[in-house]
């Protein structure tokens, strides 16, 4: 007896410990593994690629209603549009594929990268953007509708390939990835916490009937049909309503700050792979 | 542009079993959007589901039905490779129709 206490005080050490630990190092590499050690010892019985699909590697009563969910998706129209989005040319001819390489498809993986020529990351809703205005067209809302319609096809058809997000050795990228895990990590908003605080801290436990997605992994299954939005939303919609969820004052979507945690938390997945678009209650 | 309907169907036995979901809006007509104003009702009414010429099913939706619904039911006498098809008719006299094949 005494000694399960004594490994229960070693778990409870080690989870307080852990975040704090990522958050302070700026060695990506460490952060890394300290970050997926973290997760693996709290979630010992879920298998490592599982933590993609959040709650569901977290609750067997979800997972089931989850499946059934999976048999007629409910993202399924988005990746449609966002199919016949790709498939119709711009007014000047040239379409979607012609921003991205591979034509854009099975690429979700690789974003958001790190952009030495403009020195920011570059998210795969701001390079779809960035592509429409290049190209003449009036940019879309990042949030959700035309935008998670794209993303939503670019991620279908990157499903299965594992995060391969690169720092490059160079001080602005390490700089971003920085300020990324720094805005995870800091707390905010009235309620007072931090992204870490739901994601890491209170990984699988309930909020009100929720249950809290772990933070490894998390945009892996990205956009998503989010039943209490009634619709899609991408991960600058996550973002901004995680920040209002707090009672802070949310960024503009797309903001550096955003785009540098998405960074952090794509840094922090690789290896796991794509599952999205998912479903979410 | 791509079907509003998702159909699947399934033959086990003498049991079909249909699963379907629709792309629509399903306002209600009470509700206010962010200036104020109501959002004019707009939901579907009629869900027909037809086999071999003859009505399996029929739904008769109205403003509390949510949006993009999903509706799944069984039947007796469908065969694999059968076409089932399904149609909505909403109060704005939009509809929109699909056939499938039972597997």
């Amino acid at each position: 007896m005494l000694r399960v206490i004594a490994v229960l005080i070693a778990a409870l050490f080690l989870a307080g410990a852990r975040p704090a630990a990522a958050a302070d190092a700026i060695n990506p590499d460490a952060d890394f593994k300290a970050f997926r050690d973290y997760f693996t010892k709290k979630f010992p019985n879920v298998p490592l690629n599982d933590f993609v699909n959040g709650p569901y590697s977290m609750d067997a009563g979800l997972r089931k209603q989850w499946e059934a969910i999976e048999d007629f998706p409910p993202y399924d129209f988005a990746v449609d549009r966002g199919k016949d989005m790709f498939a119709t040319p711009f007014k000047n001819g040239k379409t979607y594929g012609d921003c991205f390489p591979n034509k854009g498809i099975g690429i979700r993986q690789d974003y958001p990268y790190f952009d030495l020529k403009t020195g920011e990351v570059i998210t795969l809703e701001l390079a779809l953007n960035r592509c429409r205005e290049t190209n003449g067209e009036a940019s879309y809302s990042y949030v959700k509708d035309e935008m998670a319609s794209l993303t939503a096809y670019m991620a279908f058809t990157s499903r299965g390939k594992p995060f391969d997000i690169k720092i490059p050795n160079d001080p602005r990228a390490r700089a971003a990835y920085e300020n990324g895990a720094k805005y995870f990590y800091s707390r905010r908003g009235q309620l007072n916490f931090s992204c870490a605080s739901c994601h890491v801290q209170s990984a699988g436990e309930h909020i009100r009937t929720e249950v809290l997605a772990p933070a490894l992994g998390i945009l892996a299954a990205m956009p998503i049909y989010r039943s209490e939005w009634g619709g899609m939303g991408t991960i600058s919609r996550r973002f901004v309503t995680c920040n209002s969820q707090v009672r802070g004052v949310p960024l503009d979507p797309q903001d550096e700050n955003y785009r540098d945690v998405e960074y952090y938390l794509s840094y922090m997945a690789n290896g796991l792979p794509i599952s999205g678009p998912g479903a979410r209650p | 542009m791509a079907s509003t309907i998702r159909v699947r169907a399934v033959a086990s036995g003498d049991v079909t079993e249909v699963q379907a979901l629709v792309q629509h809006p399903m306002d209600s007509g009470f509700v206010k959007d962010a200036q104020g104003n109501l959002i004019p009702p707009h939901h579907i009414e009629v869900v027909d589901f037809q086999h071999a010429g003859k009505t399996v099913f029929t739904a008769l939706w109205g403003p509390a039905v949510a949006k993009d619904p999903y509706i799944k039911f069984n039947f007796k006498g469908g065969q694999k490779g059968d076409d089932i098809s399904v149609s909505w008719v909403d109060n704005k006299g939009e509809s929109d129709s699909l056939t499938a094949k039972i597997s």
